[in-house]
């Protein structure tokens, strides 16, 4: 214990951008990957829009320089993609000395090709090609990242809704802080699938024009895809070795709101706990948190309540904020570490990336989001707030390196 | 990587099984036989759990998961814990191929949420949490033979960390007629119903689906009803580690201080499928005169079956009696203080889960 956790390294994989360096340049030139439905077929076409990743499998498959897509499923892809870069990043390579694990997280897993095996084994148990159901599993996308990477002391995944990934990095910190790994690869990897774009439509949050975080009209949220993932290991180790460091990651917190199976409380019980836990550990105080990037999916009762837990944790100095979930649509089990990613993003630019589509005030809040880049931000401490279905509310703080 | 402590405590448990083992008061007294090539639970009046109201709403899984919570909170005493950890391998399975068959069936169109929100992974964490009003940390693992080892390796990192004293950690699946048929075609489970009281005296290619809810309240501190010190558990993979299995044994057992010899009883996750069980049989030839039990034909196959494993380890010391039916080897009259659990989940996911006397 008392061993700061850094970041040596980080990967990301969304719709906009397929590295580090062009998620950066869309979001510093305001260009969101919210669009048209093109990966499947689905009468929500043209219709309801989505943030894909502009890659199809075939391509991805090419993009890691995988052999064949057979044995692979798109969010299995997606993480190989981002967590390939994140370890790269790092200087990881299998076989080093470090006791290294591999902590991912998604929600949907392999549904996108359950979903096709599905329709011939309803109408009989003995159709249906086995091979597009063996991969269904959480657990199969992080055994692929595993086995492309050569991780071998420990690998698990979490699936905790949409603050899954979140809680990966929350982990992969306990763990090295607990002294029982040197390094963790953690993040997490969601395909967009049918099954979670109905799943959403029922509950009718999803927004025809695209999510408008934090706006008096917002209408709901849109599904994206993508993943990230980070290399947390211990400063010394880091200092060690010669690593660059990019960030801290000084402070987390996990609660749950006891509310109800899917909607936040009015009063935010869970998403105040979990901000504030994460302070105390990084022993911070609200007024030390220059940005906060927010979970804002653009839902009613999400904005809503996170944003009078806001209001309750910082008072009246609630510092600059935005949801880049009008950039990357919301990435389910991925967000989490898409998110931390971009915090990382803006703390070494010291920029504040815009909530896009924002236009009307809140009339329950008295914050607005930040709705234009600020360049000179001198970022020290950004946290990011992560919330899921059953209650789930995690937020992370993640902090300028300093010696 | 390998987590071994002096002061971790399994102060409670709680199981619904294919067994009786809604009721901690007795321990395999009846044990359930039957042929078959698979095992559903023997599920308890829920109504002395949960309000009929919010039971009509909820899935299987969902209902097996509160009430063998409850059953375990009960037993150890706690009435809120720290923390709320849960392994599974495939979650609320009912809920998502139900979801997942109206939207192929009615093409996307007419859908209700309710199988939807169930399908989520952490539903049953999620739902002890609001029963109880916990606002405490909430986790889900969900990565197959690996899940409720991984809850047990979170439980215990809180401990160690200081980060909660009392953690309610726990493993549950459930088994459909979906999953069945599937896993069938995949050549997992025998082809002719099998008789469970003579599983592992007639091994053939395949083994008994199963499944089941088992929870245990873990502790930094001793309580009333205390099981086992809960001093060791690794997950690995013999394959990626290089290694053979006595070996990473040792290891593992080095790490906690301990030999190959000092284990007095190995209860075992064999599961009479012929192209598996070798695992176990050269894990087991290098203990040595430990005696050996098994629990599968007892609970059938599934991800978490291990949870059903440390439940009845943790009986076994407790009561310092090993069911006849359980014993595999030896005679049950060696005084039991250590117990090592071992398990692998298709030959992949391999775990060591040890005990010891209080």
């Amino acid at each position: 214990m008392g061993h700061r956790v850094v970041i040596t390294g980080y990967g990301i994989v969304s719709s906009i951008g397929l590295n580090a360096g062009d998620v950066l340049d869309s979001l510093i030139g305001g260009h969101s990957g919210i669009g048209g439905i093109t990966r499947f077929e689905t009468i929500h076409k043209g219709k309801l829009p989505l943030a894909e990743v502009k890659l199809s499998n075939k391509e991805l498959v090419d993009h890691c320089g995988l052999r064949s897509v057979r044995n692979y499923t798109r969010t299995s892809l997606l993480g190989i993609a981002a967590a390939m870069q994140a370890a790269a990043m790092a200087g990881y390579a299998a076989g080093q000395e470090l006791r290294t694990g591999l902590i991912s997280a998604t929600t949907v897993g392999g549904m996108d090709r359950s979903e096709d095996f599905y329709p011939p084994f309803l109408e009989n148990t003995s159709k249906g090609r086995l091979r597009e159901v063996v991969n269904h599993d959480c657990g199969d996308s992080t055994e692929k990242i595993a086995g492309f990477l050569g991780i071998r002391d420990f690998t698990t995944t979490i699936s905790t809704a949409c603050s899954s990934s979140a809680n990966s990095l929350m982990l992969g910190a306990e763990l090295i802080k607990a002294g029982m790994l040197d390094r963790v690869i953690a993040g997490g990897t969601d395909a967009v699938t049918r099954f979670t774009l109905n799943g959403f439509n029922t509950l009718m949050i999803l927004d025809k024009e695209g999510c408008r975080p934090f706006d008096g009209n917002r209408a709901g949220l849109t599904i994206g895809e993508g993943a990230a993932f980070l290399v947390l290991e211990t400063e010394e180790n880091a200092l060690k070795h010669g690593k660059p460091i990019y960030g801290i990651l000084s402070g987390y917190g996990n609660a749950n709101d006891a509310y109800h199976q899917t909607a936040s409380s009015p009063e935010g019980t869970g998403a105040a706990l979990a901000m504030k836990k994460a302070l105390d550990m990084g022993t911070l105080l609200p007024a030390d948190i220059s940005y906060i990037n927010v979970h804002g999916t653009g839902t009613q009762n999400n904005d809503l309540s996170e944003g009078v837990a806001v209001q309750n944790v910082f008072g009246e100095k609630v510092p600059p904020f935005s949801s880049t979930k009008s950039f990357t649509g919301h990435t389910l089990g991925a967000a989490g570490a898409i998110e931390a990613v971009i915090s990382l993003l803006s703390i070494q630019q010291d920029a504040v990336f815009p909530n896009l589509r924002w236009s009307t005030p809140m009339k329950e809040l008295y914050i607005k989001p930040v709705t234009e880049l600020i360049h000179d931000a001198s970022l020290k401490h950004v946290m990011s707030n992560s919330f899921g279905f059953g209650g789930n509310n995690s937020s992370l703080v993640l902090s300028k390196y300093i010696p | 990587m390998v987590i071994t402590s002096d002061s971790i405590y399994i102060n409670g448990l709680g199981n619904i099984s294919p067994q009786k083992t809604s009721d901690n008061s007795s321990f395999l007294k009846e044990p359930v036989t039957s042929v078959t090539n698979r095992l559903a639970c023997i599920e308890p009046n829920y109504r002395d759990f949960i309000s009929p109201d919010i039971l009509r709403r909820m899935g299987r899984l969902i209902k097996m998961g509160v009430a063998s919570s409850r059953i375990c909170l009960e037993d150890s005493g706690c009435s809120m814990p720290d923390a709320i950890i849960t392994g599974t391998g495939l979650g609320c399975l009912e809920d998502t191929e139900k979801f997942l068959g109206t939207l192929v069936r009615n093409k996307e169109e007419l859908l209700t949420p309710t199988s939807f929100i169930q399908s989520t992974h952490n539903t049953v964490s999620a739902q002890i949490a609001l029963l109880l009003k916990c606002h405490n940390y909430n986790f889900t693992y969900v990565h197959r033979g690996w899940s409720f080892e991984s809850a047990l390796t979170d439980a215990m990192v809180q401990i160690k960390n200081g980060r909660a004293s009392t953690v309610l950690a726990g493993g549950m699946d459930e088994l459909t007629n979906g999953s069945f048929a599937i896993t069938s075609r995949l050549g997992h489970w025998r082809r002719k119903p099998a008789d469970t009281a003579c599983l592992f005296s007639n091994p053939a290619k395949g083994s008994i689906a199963g499944e089941g809810s088992a929870f245990f309240l873990v502790s930094s501190a001793p309580g009333p009803s205390t099981y086992a010190v809960l001093s060791g558990l690794q997950t690995f993979s013999p394959k990626s580690l290089n290694n053979s299995l006595p070996a990473i044994l040792e290891g593992f057992l080095g790490e906690a201080g301990m030999l190959p010899g000092d284990i007095d009883l190995a209860v075992c996750g064999m599961n009479g499928d012929n192209s598996s069980d070798s695992m176990y049989k050269e894990l087991t030839a290098s203990l040595g005169t430990s005696d050996i039990a098994a629990w599968k034909h007892l609970s059938g196959e599934y991800q978490t079956s291990s949870a059903f494993g440390l439940w009845m380890a943790s009986m076994i010391m407790k009561s310092g009696y090993v069911p006849e039916q359980a014993v595999i080897r030896g005679t049950g009259e060696r005084p039991v203080k250590t117990i090592l659990i071992y398990n692998h989940y298709l030959g992949l996911n391999h775990s060591f889960i040890l005990i010891r006397k209080p």
